[in-house]
């Protein structure tokens, strides 16, 4: 066993605790937008299986979003647990998002609310559209203000340190640090995209099972063609947040791309294997000028290598392997919804089946591209957080210096690991149940039967001219 | 007012808040469980239900406000209570953890499922047990900050009777306050059965709540005789809350305006709530932190606050579109709303 360590046993209790917020915050974040469209093509259309498909995605939401909620919880009262000195500075200079962050919170939760349970009480269709934009904003705007804090953590500005006192506190400079931008539009698009990916991956598998149903293909149609988009916005800015890391952060960059001396037309190695004697390497892809594009968007350009930087405020190595797998995984996505797009648009021209975007090998990759892009969030973050150790606010304070001085943090990591297993098995059984119990086909002929009740009731109704009030049967 | 004072009457406003909307919760959740064990069930769910399903989450966020605008507003605090609390605040993160998720499970998922509905009851009453005792913690004792170095002490907090009068206030209030709002939810619904037995509850629970509310100011002259001089110097207000509390209890008694009752229940809790922490200020922890060497510096409590104002005039439009939604409006509460 090694000696017990404060500050070990917290970082991999912070590792756990973020690891699995991010899956439901990311869901959280995303699903919203989905939902949204959906119900918006619905009434737009007059498409009662689009509206169905908002109802049912939105049921499965109200799941993950307790368990974003309680896990959300559980890191801000740990982020204090775990890191108190930390968060006595932070606290100084950066509470301002965090403190905005509870109302957007607390905005998204009412209109949720709203919304989950005012379905069919409306005339106006719009009006129940219209209580999920709050729902919406509430949530990207969450993401925005933790992603700031997140952002102070590696570009802090907006105070001075004197004597170890934090004086001259500017919260809107402290807020709009030079990560901010690039942070944030790249966590929004990429949890919009793993979002549709993942909601996509539902589709197609059930397409693959052999329901043949059109709901599906509708359902598979609007989840490609917006992950399309959002795969392009987020490669696009993850090359900006390359070239944000370079002026930025550059030891985080070069760590990332093993580029050891400060170099011109820098080429970018794709995977390999590191020989940590002479820092050469092996196996690897390399692709020329390629580092000099992303950093500075100019072959020719100088990118600065790991010698000029002081050997104990390196990164670890291995975030080469995280970036790279990102990397991969966002171009494999794109890739899907690309080919997808291109042979749904193709299909309608030429009447032959040859082809069908609905073959299976292309659906098994929709299906592999859920989890896949789960996993390059997961990927991400921990190429961004361990990219910037051995700091957590870089420049200022090490990440040793941040923790409790507490016993018995082993322990805690002991009961929030079973928490997180008995939570994560059991949502997954609930949502398997949950849609199984109620499978789309019957959902969708109960709402046939009913509108024709509906009409044959409005037809006799109209006959008799009695007013009877007729419960119908709530169908969430 | 100083910022100082602004922004600890800002975060104890929004912690009476919490203390209400859990409290109803939390009673509800045990009082639901307690009547599946009873087999009368069938009689207050569907009240109890109609009413929780919506605002849940919105419960939750009223907690994280406060832990995070106090961390803002008082970086120290972090520091000492984050280094002392680390098993209790676990403890009770694991349990709003359970009841949170499992609520959602059983009401949207796998309907009714005993267990579900079990855990979700005990754990209504173990969390605000557990959150009570940083009440406790704050006046001092039970914190050992030397050279810098913060130790809990967990033994001293075991045995010590204070701290059990402060749990079983807790306790009964949680099931007093949810008791008379659901009275008053179950008029509104025109559920008579329900209402007869929620009001039976109300009753039931009132004595106790000011029973234990008497032990806890008798503990406290013992325990922290300067924080009881100071409520003493409040005595008004204290006796104040006691005459809401006589009134409250004679309207539900005597079977009228359950409404009017239960906003004199809330009065009860507030009168006592501010007096409590009118007294125990300046302390934030005693004896080591003041609201005054702590706070955070000027330019951040200034955009603290206009954040705040900024906020609230964002919720309180939508807190007001919930309610009139879900609270008054009646075809919803009889349940004769399509969902
Ligand atoms: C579906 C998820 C996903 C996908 C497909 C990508 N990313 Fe990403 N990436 C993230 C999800 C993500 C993230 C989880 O959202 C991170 C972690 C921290 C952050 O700011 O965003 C991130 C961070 C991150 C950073 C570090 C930013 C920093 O540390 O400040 C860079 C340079 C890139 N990404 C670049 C890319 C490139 C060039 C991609 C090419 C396709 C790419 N990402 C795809
Ligand atoms: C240090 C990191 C983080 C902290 C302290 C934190 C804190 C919280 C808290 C306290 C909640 C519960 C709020 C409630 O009661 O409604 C929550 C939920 C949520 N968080 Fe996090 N969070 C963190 C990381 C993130 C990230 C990176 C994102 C987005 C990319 C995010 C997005 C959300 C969303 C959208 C919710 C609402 C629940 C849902 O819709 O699933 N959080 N978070
Ligand atoms: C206020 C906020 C934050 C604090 C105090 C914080 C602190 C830390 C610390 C100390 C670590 C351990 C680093 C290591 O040992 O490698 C860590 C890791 C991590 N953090 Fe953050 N972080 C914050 C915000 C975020 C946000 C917003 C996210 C997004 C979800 C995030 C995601 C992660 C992940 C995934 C890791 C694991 C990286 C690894 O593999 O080590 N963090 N964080």
């Amino acid at each position: 066993m090694p000696e017990y360590d404060p500050i070990l046993y917290s970082r991999i209790l912070t590792f756990t605790t973020l690891a699995f917020h991010i899956i439901f915050a990311t869901i959280g974040v995303g699903v919203p937008v989905m939902i949204a469209l959906a119900e918006w093509m619905g009434i737009k259309r007059k498409d009662p299986h689009y509206l169905l498909l908002a109802r049912r995605w939105a049921r499965g939401f109200v799941i993950t979003v307790a368990i974003g909620v309680v896990t959300g919880t559980a890191i801000g009262l740990q982020l204090n647990l775990l890191w108190p000195s930390f968060m006595r500075v932070a606290g100084q200079a950066i509470a301002l998002p965090l403190f905005m962050e509870t109302f957007a919170f607390f905005f998204e939760a009412i209109f949720l609310g709203i919304y989950l349970y005012t379905w069919d009480r409306f005339e106006n269709k719009m009006t129940h559209f219209y209580l999920l934009i709050p729902v919406v904003i509430g949530s990207s705007a969450s993401a925005f203000f933790i992603t700031a804090v997140n952002a102070f953590m590696n570009t802090p500005q907006g105070f001075r340190m004197e004597n170890g006192k934090i004086v001259d506190i500017q919260p809107l400079v402290a807020m709009f640090n030079p990560a901010t931008s690039t942070k944030v539009s790249h966590v929004l698009s990429s949890a919009y995209l793993t979002s549709a990916f993942v909601l996509g991956a539902i589709a197609a598998y059930a397409l693959l099972k052999g329901k043949d149903h059109v709901y599906y293909k509708k359902a598979l149609k609007l989840t490609m063609t917006a992950a399309l988009i959002f795969a392009v916005a987020t490669a696009a800015i993850g090359d900006l947040s390359g070239k944000f890391l370079a002026k930025y952060q550059p030891v985080k960059l070069a760590a990332a791309e093993w580029h050891f001396e400060t170099a011109k037309e820098a080429p970018l190695v794709l995977g390999g294997v590191l020989n940590k004697e002479d820092n050469t390497i092996k196996y690897g892809l390399k692709i020329p000028y390629a580092l000099s594009i992303l950093a500075h968007g100019n072959p020719g350009s100088e990118v600065l290598g790991l010698e000029e930087f002081p050997e104990d405020e390196r990164p670890p190595l291995s975030i080469h392997y995280m970036f790279d797998a990102m990397v991969a995984i966002g171009i494999f996505l794109l890739l899907v919804s690309l080919i997808y797009c291109v042979l749904a648009r193709r299909r309608k021209g030429s009447p032959k089946r040859r082809w069908n975007p609905n073959n299976r090998p292309l659906l098994w990759a929709i299906v592999a591209g859920g989890p896949l892009s789960v996993l390059a969030i997961e990927l991400g973050w921990m190429f961004a957080e361990r990219g910037r150790q051995p700091w957590i606010l870089v420049g200022f304070m090490k990440t040793s210096e941040g923790a409790t001085t507490s016993a018995h943090v082993d322990t805690m990591l002991l009961l929030f690991v079973t928490l997180y297993i008995i939570l994560g098995f059991t949502v997954i059984r609930i949502l398997t149940k949950m849609f199984k119990n109620h499978s789309a086909e019957d959902e969708i002929n109960a709402i046939k039967a009913e509108a024709d009740i509906t009409k044959a009731e409005r037809n006799s109704m109209e006959a008799t001219g009695n007013h009877s009030e007729t419960e119908v049967n709530s169908k969430l | 007012m100083s910022y100082e004072l602004i922004g600890i009457t800002v975060l104890w406003i929004f912690l009476y808040g919490y203390l209400i909307v859990a409290s109803i919760d939390f009673g509800a959740g045990f009082l639901s469980s307690y009547t599946v064990l009873t087999g009368k069930k069938h009689i207050i769910h569907g009240v109890i239900e109609r009413y929780l399903s919506p605002v849940w989450e919105v419960t939750n966020v009223f907690l994280v406000f406060f832990m995070i605008g106090f961390v803002g507003f008082f970086p120290d605090t972090a520091f000492y209570y984050g280094t002392a609390l680390l098993i209790p605040g676990s403890i009770a993160i694991v349990l709003l953890a359970i009841r949170g998720s499992y609520y959602a499970f059983s009401t949207y998922g796998a309907r009714d499922r005993k267990i579900y509905i079990l855990l979700y009851g005990a754990s209504g009453l173990l969390i605000p047990a557990s959150l009570s005792t940083v009440l406790t913690i704050s006046e001092g004792g039970f914190i050992d900050a030397e050279d810098g170095k913060v130790t809990f002490l967990f033994r001293e907090l075991l045995l010590s009777s204070y701290s059990w009068a402060v749990i079983l206030l807790a306790l009964v209030s949680v099931l007093y306050i949810s008791a008379t709002f659901l009275t008053y939810y179950a008029h509104r619904a025109k559920d008579m059965p329900a209402l007869e037995l929620l009001r039976k509850y109300a009753l039931f629970w009132s004595f106790p709540t000011i029973g234990s509310s008497l032990l806890v100011f008798y503990a406290i002259s013992y325990h922290n005789p300067i924080h009881y001089a100071g409520m003493v110097d409040l005595s008004w207000m204290f006796a104040l809350s006691l005459t809401c509390f006589i009134i409250a209890i004679s309207l539900i008694w005597t079977r009228q305006r359950y409404g009017t009752a239960f906003i004199l229940v809330m009065l009860q809790f507030a009168l006592a709530f501010f007096g409590y922490g009118a007294s125990h200020l300046p302390y934030i922890l005693y004896p080591y932190l003041t609201m005054y060497d702590n706070f955070t510096n000027e330019a951040m409590a200034l955009a603290l606050i206009i954040a705040f104002v900024a906020g609230l005039l964002l919720l309180i439009p939508s807190l007001y579109l919930i309610m009139k939604l879900f609270l008054f409006n009646t075809k919803y509460v009889e349940g004769r709303e399509k969902k």
